[in-house]
């Protein structure tokens, strides 16, 4: 194990920030802690790099307890939001002044960076301010690298930026777990979370499940439609007069429908919404995604 | 518009930061201002050099007591000592009894009293001379309330250090000082608040460096410009104002970088508490400058003030290396008659260092 | 629902800052009641469109209208048409609920009677009576998401501009969110979005992609997956941005 944490909790005045929060990461896995805004996400890093001490329960990184900070802060890399850069430097100063305080050189470690490297090399006398936010990431993620560092934080690294960026970054990753790299990265996008080993969902300070995604979603517990309509506003409306709606959300283009029964049947609500008016409606039965998933675990902490 | 209005005030008072900023600042430092500003003088320190000891310079000492404006700080035996004496830097001025004191006041002899003032600091030193000049006066017109005006004695007055009153001279040193807080203190508590700011700090914190190796590496660079700096001040000085130099350079050399290490390390306390870059403008600006200017003595005399602000004024590092570079520019004394002053940076610097390390977060809470 | 008038409308709309051409003579029409998704990589240009737009930026050239307003000669007007919300920003954090909407309603120029009136109505809506008079700060995020939009909606604009509004939002709370958006579209305010989430391009009538400063796709979300032959919005961003080659704008 590389992270262990056991029943971390953490109060800033009344808001309970973080309450026994349990779980661990071995080594060479990717591991995602996903959830909304506000969850926790990042006091919990902020633990686990020892910037705060948590309330109660401990954890231990790269095999120290959280106490002992000089040794965690020598062997883990971190990229806290924000893209915590020198805007004033180069791309290249900002990576050789990382690489320096951590004792080491650009040189040293380049073999773990240069996928990512490459892609900014182009720009490397570039102010560090002056970059797109795709290329800040990719440079955030390589002075929290080039230590070769034995557990990786990174704190939200997607937050604002585009899909095509998303994607390229969570390609890079997976391909450093390779050299046996503990992962810790945190996100709000749900899609995310199949890119990851394992994930933990973690919502208001609460972790509502930890496991991979496919067993969270096959542990999702009941039937899920899919409403497919030209008019997701009227649908919706409808469907919250059924008797038996337990849920109805927009998905993309279809309506995620949970219902109150334990096997309900699709032809009854497609013939009550046929009956409310409603042409060209289809229900099917799909399987939940992890955000159905999280949804429904949310559902039932609150 | 209105409503607008009505917002920015919601804004202002939820904020207590700038509600002290608004509302403490400016008393304080109207009570500052009321009670520093001030022309005239009082308790300052003087010598006798009475070689009359008769009824008339005793009568005149005692009006100099009553007055307020002096104390007597020691007698002198002989001229030799009057040098000394001023070195010391205890004393403002000097005054002397000629031997025939009684006979001369009466007949009109100028040289029957003479005031020897310290004149690094010209203004005060005019004002010692006629504050001085009125109590013989004074007692003149005690003596001989028949004798008419233009008979009237004017004691003879000399201005050591600086007999062309020079403002320049009080000037650089004082502008100096000044300078170097800023640069120094300021500019220092900026930079480590903006790596506060912008997040820098946190990444910097999770690493192998120790945080006396980041306050370190933030403040050399700083320690180099305030150098180049004050040399270039004191070229200045030299060359284009023809300020004296009196003193050893090393000695001058070696005070000045002590000071800048002192106000760097303020600079450093004062990043410790401020959050934000702007934060760390206002606490310098208001908490440090303005206070450093009014009671250093640059401007205003401080012995004048009541007393409460004198003492407040041996808190600020400025008065002291202020005391040292009239000291060893315009006096010329050896650091030796120093000491006191250069051993008070000294601890003060130890003190806020000490402070400084202490407070500084190894952690974000 | 959807009348056919454009309540947008661009022609050539250029944008240059120096040799750097960001909006490249792009034209494009938004209909009435409509919900118009705004999409496009980081860089892409469509944050400067949009500022253009809303009337806080002057473009080089090409012309424009939005809500039958000139974005040259009324852009006062314009801004006092349309609502406004951010994801950066919405609603002053240290100021009570109430505060905020008697702000905001005296800046669109709302009466008092009126004010008191669409406070009412909004706070009984969103369940939010208990917080009235609690800064803004005490909410969850996704709270104060439906209440900006919600204030933004206060002088009945014709049309919203939402940039990316549910950042970093719950998936719940993400949806509710969409709910109110449909509700107001039902209502006949158009609603412009942009957003990096592809699933809301879904709920989209219509969607554009800008590339490299210029539109490359605008149509709805089903004929452009059936265009290029996938299932996903997703899928359809990544095919057209991928090639993007530059990097975003300051």
């Amino acid at each position: 194990m590389e992270i262990e944490v056991e029943n971390i909790s953490k109060s800033f005045g009344d808001v309970r920030a973080l309450d026994r929060v349990t779980f661990d990461v071995k080594a060479g896995e990717l591991f995602g802690l996903i959830g909304p805004d506000g969850g926790g996400k990042t006091t919990l890093f902020r633990i686990l790099t020892t910037l705060i001490l948590p309330d109660s329960g401990h954890a231990v990184v790269a095999g120290h307890p959280i106490t002992d900070y000089r040794a965690i802060r020598r062997s883990v890399g971190y990229m806290p939001g924000r893209f915590s850069l020198y805007p004033d430097l180069s791309v290249e100063e900002n990576l050789k002044f990382f690489a320096s305080i951590f004792g080491t050189t650009v040189e040293e470690n380049y073999d773990l960076i240069r996928d990512i490297y490459v892609q900014i090399e182009p720009f490397r006398k570039r102010r560090a301010g002056a970059l797109s936010g795709g290329m800040k990431q990719k440079l955030a993620l390589s002075c929290a690298l080039i230590h070769k560092p034995r557990v990786l934080f990174l704190d939200e690294p997607t937050t604002g930026v585009d899909p095509v960026s998303r994607k390229e970054f969570w390609e890079m990753l997976r391909r450093l777990r390779q050299d046996g790299m503990a992962i810790l990265v945190s996100t709000a996008y749900m899609d995310e979370a199949s890119l990851c080993d394992r994930v933990a969902l973690i919502q208001q300070g609460r972790i509502l499940t930890t496991n991979t995604t496919a067993n969270i979603t096959t542990t999702f517990g009941r039937p899920l439609f899919a409403l497919r309509t030209r008019n997701i506003y009227k649908v919706t409306q409808d469907v919250q007069e059924y008797t038996y709606t337990r849920s109805i959300y927009p998905f993309g283009e279809h309506l995620h429908y949970t219902d109150k029964r334990e096997k309900p049947d699709p032809d009854e609500l497609r013939t009550f919404l046929l009956n409310k008016g409603h042409r060209d409606i289809e229900v099917s039965i799909i399987e939940p995604t992890i955000e159905d998933a999280f949804m429904e675990l949310a559902e039932k902490e609150s | 518009m209105k409503g607008f209005i009505i917002k920015e005030f919601f804004h202002i008072f939820r904020d207590r930061r700038s509600l002290i900023i608004l509302f403490g600042m400016p008393i304080v430092q109207i009570l500052l201002f009321g009670f520093a500003i001030t022309n005239e003088i009082r308790n300052v320190n003087i010598a006798i050099l009475d070689k009359a000891r008769d009824a008339s310079s005793e009568r005149i000492v005692e009006k100099m007591l009553a007055s307020g404006y002096f104390i007597i700080d020691s007698y002198l035996e002989s001229e030799n000592e009057i040098e000394s004496i001023f070195r010391q830097g205890k004393i403002k001025a000097v005054v002397v009894f000629g031997p025939n004191l009684e006979r001369n006041l009466g007949a009109g002899d100028t040289g029957a009293v003479q005031v020897i003032a310290d004149a690094t600091d010209p203004n005060t030193a005019n004002t010692i001379a006629s504050y001085a000049a009125s109590v013989v006066r004074d007692y003149q017109a005690e003596i001989n309330p028949d004798v008419a005006l233009p008979l009237q004695i004017i004691p003879e007055v000399r201005m050591v250090y600086n007999p062309e009153l020079k403002g320049v001279f009080m000037f650089i040193p004082g502008t100096m000082t000044i300078i170097l807080m800023l640069v120094s203190a300021m500019m220092t508590s900026i930079s480590i608040a903006r790596e506060k700011e912008t997040g820098t700090m946190e990444v910097l914190l999770v690493s192998p460096l120790k945080p006396v190796q980041v306050v370190a590496g933030k403040v050399l660079p700083y320690i180099l410009l305030a150098s180049i700096n004050a040399a270039v001040i004191l070229l200045l000085g030299y060359f284009v104002f023809k300020m004296p130099m009196q003193g050893s350079l090393i000695a001058l050399l070696g005070t000045t970088l002590l000071f800048i290490i002192t106000a760097l390390s303020l600079g450093i306390l004062i990043s410790t508490v401020a959050h934000t870059q702007q934060m760390a403008m206002m606490i310098s600006l208001m908490g440090l400058m303005l206070p450093t200017i009014m009671l250093s003595g640059f401007v205003f005399p401080v012995d004048s003030m009541p007393w409460p602000l004198r003492v407040l004024s041996n808190v600020i590092p400025a008065k002291w290396f202020i005391l040292i570079l009239k000291g060893l520019m315009l006096k010329g004394v050896s650091i030796t008659y120093l000491w006191k002053e250069v051993l008070i940076l000294v601890l003060m610097t130890v003190a806020l260092i000490g402070l400084s390390v202490k407070k500084y977060a190894i952690r974000l809470a | 629902m959807t009348a056919s008038e454009p309540i947008i409308s661009v022609e050539g709309l250029t944008k240059k800052f120096g040799s750097f051409t960001a909006v490249n003579a792009i034209s494009f029409q938004v209909m009435r009641g409509e919900i118009f998704g705004f999409l496009g990589a980081n860089g892409a240009g469509k944050t400067t469109a949009m500022k253009i737009l809303i009337g806080i930026s002057r473009p080089t050239s090409g012309k424009a209208t939005v809500a039958g307003y000139d974005i040259y000669k009324d852009t006062e007007q314009i801004k006092k048409s349309i609502g406004y919300m951010s994801q950066r920003f919405s609603l002053y954090n240290d100021l009570t609920i109430r505060e905020n909407i008697e702000f905001f309603g005296g800046i669109y120029g709302l009466t008092t009677r009126e004010i008191r009136d669409k406070a009412e109505a909004l706070v009984e809506k969103l369940g939010l009576r208990d917080k009235f008079n609690r800064p803004i700060s005490d909410l969850p995020l996704g709270w104060k998401q439906k209440l900006a939009f919600s204030v933004a909606l206060l002088h009945d604009p014709k049309i919203i501009f939402l940039d990316e509004p549910t950042g970093g939002v719950d998936p719940v709370t993400r949806r509710m969110f969409w709910n109110m958006i449909y509700e107001a579209a039902y209502r006949g305010v158009t609603i412009f979005v942009t957003t990096h989430y592809m699933d809301e391009a879904e709920y989209c009538d219509r969607v554009s992609m800008m590339v490299d400063g210029k539109i490359e796709a605008l149509d709805s979300p089903a004929r452009l997956k059936e265009m290029y032959g996938v299932n996903s919005m997703n899928d359809v961003f990544l095919r057209l941005a991928r090639n993007q080659t530059r990097a975003e704008i300051a």
